[in-house]
């Protein structure tokens, strides 16, 4: 029965163990270097830019995804013919490759022969008859990035947020109708109080993803020049592919795990999603 | 609460509550129909992008609808200069599969085990399962990286095999956990006084009893390792060996992308996982309020 355990632990502990070692490496790699690694990092002119952009990345990403969510389950929650099939339909951007979708986008918004360009021009949103060049400069493209990633994060919360409903006993809905309350007053008084532990873990699993988010990015900005639209892990990413310093890519992984590490305990602290584990 | 029970007081909620006014239903419909089509609309355009020709794809004045329908791209693409797309598939079909079975392999003595007896150490080993939860191959992937370098791993698929199942087995163990948990005790006794062993009790009783939470399991890795990114894009170097996630970033930013190729790869390799994950429709619900939530 030990051996069980045993079997168990090794997977975990290896990648404890590789945790550990990224602080490990860095220090081995360059030896008596030390922090140099880290001191690259934080000396790095773009740094603080990027990491400004992270936070502006995960709280639009996250917050804009949970608002859409609410609405979107608020919908599936209700019954109406062909309600099945919305449903189904939702799931697609969770089991589809995030790579591939946001590849679809990125051929979209591109200039001359984009279908999206195409569309903006026909509704008369961009002037240019060839469109504009979306992904060709860092602001636009990264606005892009945030429109996909909020996209692709909404099935994963709004079926969250509809296990949450699900768990909501109909009489406290019926009793709030009694009472006279309007549907937008129950709404905000009864259910949402209600939806907390859903949507607070929602909100949690929802950070980590889109902090450690790298396809959408990658694909819709990789190919700009510059860190005008790096995010943390993107730069990690630049750092060991295009720059081989695998030693200061992982000062930074260490930096961003440890940014993880104390938003989840802070919002852990504050929310408190799991009351008993 | 299990899958099954929520899954039925949605039910009961969904066809006993009071008269609905047809104003009303048809208004749910709508904001049913809105979201419908946002959630179609870039497959619908990935799918009308396969089927067109690369003149067609790249032409200055694009037309919405493909002209006419070219189903032959769907054998053409197989043999496209930018990247090996039937070895990236074969990768990705084996990863994904071997992945899963990996993480399942460990996964399911460990969760029963969990559940069913209190050892030392068990908090701190439930703490470890969710602690890696939060950790991700992405921020992990030098660490990984230079540890699979050093074991000589690199550029192998053994070396994804375990990097998916290893970050996929604590969704595995939590979500079971929660469902082997919700078993009573006495059936395992019961069992044993029948003459069955301990695996026996495990394979015959028990398994068929969380069937539902296996298959939410198998299907939630599968698809993560199908999609996986990040490590593969470090850890896999020679082009044959990547999955397609990683294969299809080639096509970007190149001066003459053959897109139609792009969005077939896609197609082929979304539908099946997308069908996976409608069979558990009903159970994402149940499974997220007992594995997740909770």
């Amino acid at each position: 029965m030990l051996l069980i355990l045993g079997v168990v632990l090794f997977p975990a502990g290896v990648m404890v163990y590789n945790s550990t070692r990224d602080i490990s490496i860095s220090g081995v790699d360059k030896g008596s270097a030390g922090f140099a690694n880290y001191v690259e990092v934080f000396s790095f002119p773009y740094f603080w830019p990027i990491l400004g952009r992270t936070v502006v990345w995960v709280v639009v990403v996250v917050g804009v995804t949970v608002v859409l969510s609410l609405g979107i389950a608020q919908i599936l929650d209700k019954a109406f013919p062909g309600r099945r099939l919305v449903r189904m339909v939702v799931i697609i951007p969770w089991a589809a490759s995030v790579v591939m979708t946001t590849m679809v986008v990125y051929y979209g918004l591109e200039p001359y022969f984009g279908i999206i360009n195409r569309f903006l021009v026909d509704v008369g949103l961009v002037d240019t008859p060839e469109g504009y060049g979306w992904t060709r400069n860092a602001e636009t493209a990264f606005a892009w990035a945030v429109i996909v990633a909020i996209f692709v994060s909404l099935p994963f919360t709004t079926y969250t947020i509809l296990a949450g409903l699900a768990t909501i006993p109909t009489e406290t809905l019926e009793a709030a109708k009694v009472d006279g309350a309007s549907p937008a007053r129950s709404y905000l008084t009864v259910v949402l109080p209600q939806l907390r532990g859903a949507l607070s873990v929602a909100v949690l699993i929802n950070i980590i993803n889109v902090f450690n988010s790298l396809p959408i990015l990658k694909v819709m900005t990789g190919s700009i020049p510059g860190y005008d639209a790096d995010t943390v892990m993107t730069m990690i990413f630049k750092y060991i592919q295009n720059q081989h310093k695998v030693d200061v890519a992982s000062a930074l992984s260490v930096v961003a795990f440890v940014i993880v590490l104390v938003i989840v305990a802070v919002y852990v602290r504050v929310v408190r999603p799991m009351r008993e584990v | 609460m299990t899958s099954a029970t929520a899954s039925r007081s949605i039910r009961r909620r969904r066809y006993t509550s009071d008269q609905v006014p047809l104003g009303r239903v048809l208004l749910r419909m709508l904001g049913g129909l809105v979201v419908l089509v946002v959630f179609v609309l870039p497959y619908t355009i990935m799918f009308f992008g396969s089927v067109k020709t690369k003149a067609q794809i790249r032409s200055v004045e694009p037309t919405y609808f493909p002209r006419e329908w070219h189903w032959e791209n769907y054998l053409t693409m197989w043999s496209t200069p930018e990247t090996p797309l039937v070895q990236n598939l074969i990768s990705t079909i084996v990863i994904a599969s071997c992945a899963t079975v990996l993480a399942l392999l460990v996964a399911v003595p460990a969760a029963y085990y969990t559940a069913r007896f209190r050892f030392p150490g068990r908090f701190a080993f439930l703490a470890l399962v969710i602690t890696t939860q939060m950790l991700q191959p992405a921020v992990l992937t030098s660490g990984l990286f230079r540890q699979f370098v050093a074991l000589g791993m690199h550029d192998t698929w053994a070396a994804m095999i375990l990097t998916n199942a290893a970050f996929n087995l604590a969704f595995t163990v939590w979500i079971l956990h929660s469902f082997f948990a919700s078993i009573p005790r006495e059936i395992d006794e019961a069992a044993q006084l029948d003459g069955a062993g301990r695996l026996a009790t495990l394979f015959r009783i028990n398994l068929p009893l969380v069937w539902p939470g296996l298959v939410t399991a198998i299907v939630f890795t599968f698809v993560a390792a199908w999609n996986e990114f990040a490590a593969s894009l470090v850890i896999l170097s020679t082009a044959g060996n990547q999955p397609l996630s990683v294969a299809l970033t080639k096509f970007v930013g190149q001066y003459e992308t053959s897109w139609q190729y792009v969005f077939g790869i896609s197609i082929v390799a979304i539908v099946p996982v997308v069908v996976l994950f409608m069979l558990i429709e009903k159970r994402l619900v149940g499974g997220l309020a007992t594995g997740g939530v909770k």
